[in-house]
């Protein structure tokens, strides 16, 4: 019997332009033999959920590096609830001071993956914390 | 190695093969043997001389110092305008402004999309109302001034240009630079609002206007620095950003516009990150090759078209956010590599800049390490110091032919635009950032505190925090200015910057009218995006 492959969005919320560290995630994920869709960059909270949506996606990775994630990660929360994607699991990377990161898991984001987090770490927890 | 055990850590440097950072091929020893086939009075020549490996003045930092240059910019115009005014009165000698997303991108603060990002990453600027505040008690004419702007450049620039006409400065004698280096936003930094080929005319439109009206002006900061900050190596980051400049040359030329008109204002951005010699080597390469290109390929003739005038800045990827205090000893190091390899003006990051833009404690510390290599190192007194040195001139060498060899594959592409509307230099440099990122995993390639000599427990450090408070400062003095201008002539002026957008006359008189009226960026951006549409970057995996 095959297994189904765990089916990941990656995406970059705002106007934050740097996609170095999200694509490398990207092709880590993939390299790891997940399916990988990248949302592209300057994405509203509503473009992200409806492509999560749209993909049927086992997990979004959010990655944000200008600070906004405090305005706009509670939007995607709230949008993913509403939508009934509480099944999908959320983490995120990138520029996320440590005194944030307590409030974020409470809104629902399963882990956060600051700066010098390895690939290995991000695979390894994706893999464990989706439903094949 | 377990944090637990007690043994003396013995310094590892493994590996059979020894590379630069960037993968570059480092040998044992280097002798005379290595530059057996150099040719000094060609390749070297002197400072200030043909072709200019040795640095572009005859006297460099004797003659003067490079400018102490901190990118600053957070909040509102008044928030930023008190942190240049610190920073001149601690010993820089140029502003640097940094400026948000939303000002980046031409929206204005009130925008839907500049939700949660107003003043974060940069300063707030809506019209030219924010640019006198920005400049408030700060003489154009004493200072020089360099703003990262490329999409919205024109507008920008006609905001400072306004400002110091209300300064009573005459335009000649005003000097600074705008970024202005759309060509890189394709390729790395991404913040670019309309597609590639509206977006040279542009720039085309403002090395015309530059020359007879601001011609002491720097038009273009061609630039490496987001280049190599996205992953590329300090070879593709050399290529990519010369190549850049060749293409603007081009575009140029095509325009109509004389070389020896508009090249000596083009100036260069690199990157100065870890390794210390190929960084050296980069920079003297970098002038080396852009005066032969320019006087071989361009027939230039004034001696100041073959200039490749360098402002660095220190790597801000190679900060970590473990360990902030090494951070002083990267940018130290990474500083006195900008010094050797003879840039015209410095950044130097600030310790805590992983998480947030720097306190005003980090950035004096950043600056003190530019004053402490400048009076205390001796580094200043003597011109090009490493020069001779058999790795140095071997690397030299060896990154010009690199370059050249990346010239040539673009080229094939029909130029930079092609090859950017293919994803050649995307792509190279993402694959550029996943091996570093593998070479990372495996312990190939050490960062202190990060994947070595790693601490557990670490005390936090302060950080500068941005509120709210400048979003809905912004909205309110837009709801003031819309409500005190002259919304008729406003209506007026965008109608004619868009019919000129639809056009081929030069956009920077019809943009500086829009600007005297108090037309908003976003405004003035708009018009240009009902003309030119949006570019939205295609997926190049």
């Amino acid at each position: 019997m095959s297994e189904k492959r765990i089916r990941v969005l990656v995406a970059k919320p705002g106007l934050d332009g740097h996609d170095r560290g999200a694509k490398v995630i990207a092709r880590a994920l993939r390299d790891a033999g997940m399916e990988v869709i990248y949302t592209g960059l300057r994405q509203t909270p509503e473009q992200i959920i409806n492509a999560a949506l749209q993909e049927d996606v086992d997990a979004i990775g959010l990655s944000i590096l200008s600070g906004a994630h405090m305005h706009l990660f509670p939007r995607i929360m709230d949008l993913r609830r509403e939508k009934g994607l509480e099944d999908v699991m959320v983490f995120a990377g990138g520029i996320i001071p440590d005194q944030d990161i307590p409030r974020l898991k409470e809104s629902g984001i399963a882990e956060i993956f600051p700066p010098g987090s390895s690939l290995e770490e991000i695979v390894s927890f994706v893999k464990s914390h989706t439903k094949n | 190695m377990s944090q637990s055990e007690q043994t003396a850590v013995v310094p590892r440097i493994e590996g059979k093969e020894f590379t630069t950072i960037s993968g570059h091929p480092v040998k044992e020893t280097y002798s005379s043997q290595d530059l057996k086939d150099f040719v000094p009075e060609r390749d070297l020549g002197k400072p200030g001389e043909f072709p200019f490996t040795r640095g572009v003045y005859e006297n460099m930092y004797r003659g003067r110092l490079w400018t102490m240059r901190q990118f600053a910019g957070f909040g509102t115009a008044e928030d930023t305008n008190r942190r240049f005014k610190y920073l001149l009165q601690q010993g820089q000698t140029g502003l640097s402004v940094a400026f948000d997303y939303p000002t980046l991108f031409g929206y204005d603060s009130d925008h839907p999309m500049s939700s949660g990002e107003v003043g974060r990453c940069g300063v707030a600027i809506d019209s030219l109302a924010d640019m006198e505040a920005l400049f408030d008690g700060i003489r154009l004419d004493r200072v020089t001034t360099s703003m990262t702007t490329n999409a919205p450049a024109a507008m920008i620039w006609a905001m400072y240009l306004v400002t110091s006409e209300k300064q009573g400065v005459d335009w000649a004698t005003l000097s600074g630079t705008i970024q202005n280096d759309i060509l890189k936003e394709y390729i790395a930094q991404k913040t670019f609002i309309y597609p590639p080929r509206p977006s040279m005319r542009i720039i085309t439109d403002i090395l015309a206007f530059a020359t007879p009206n601001v011609p002491r002006w720097n038009t273009i900061s061609i630039s490496g620095y987001h280049i190599r900050e996205a992953g590329s190596t300090a070879v593709q980051e050399l290529a990519f950003t010369l190549r850049d400049g060749i293409e603007y040359v081009e575009h140029a030329l095509r325009a109509g516009l004389e070389v020896d008109d508009f090249a000596p204002r083009l100036s260069f951005f690199f990157d100065v990150h870890n390794d210390f010699f190929e960084e050296v080597a980069k920079l003297r390469a970098a002038r080396r090759i852009w005066a032969r290109v320019m006087k071989e390929k361009y027939g230039a003739v004034n001696p100041r078209s073959l200039l490749c005038r360098i402002h660095c800045q220190t790597a801000g990827v190679s900060l970590t956010a473990q360990q902030p205090y090494n951070n002083v000893v990267r940018v130290s190091l990474q500083a006195l590599a900008a010094v050797l390899g003879g840039a015209q003006s410095l950044h130097t990051n600030s310790l805590d800049e992983t998480l947030s833009l720097p306190t005003e404690q980090a950035v004096t510390l950043a600056l003190r390490t530019q004053q402490i290599i400048a009076y205390e190192s001796g580094v200043p007194a003597t011109s090009d110091p490493l020069a001779g040195s058999y790795f140095v001139e071997t690397l030299t060498n060896e990154l010009e032919q690199a370059c050249r060899a990346y010239f040539d594959r673009i080229d094939s592409m029909g130029g930079m635009v092609s090859a950017i509307e293919r994803g050649y230099p995307q792509r190279q440099i993402q694959d550029a950032a996943y091996r570093y990122q593998k070479a990372l995993e495996s312990r190939e390639k050490i960062i202190v505190g990060v994947n070595e000599f790693v601490t557990s427990e670490e005390a936090p450090i302060d950080m500068l925090l941005i509120d709210e408070r400048a979003h809905e400062s912004q909205c309110a003095k837009l709801r003031k200015l819309r409500a005190e201008r002259n919304g008729g002539a406003v209506r007026r002026c965008l109608d004619k910057l868009k019919r000129a957008g639809e056009g081929k006359e030069n956009l920077l008189p019809p943009i500086l009218e829009c600007v005297r009226e108090y037309a908003t960026l976003g405004e003035m951006c708009d018009a240009l995006r009902e003309v030119f549409g949006e570019y939205r970057e295609p997926n190049f995996d």
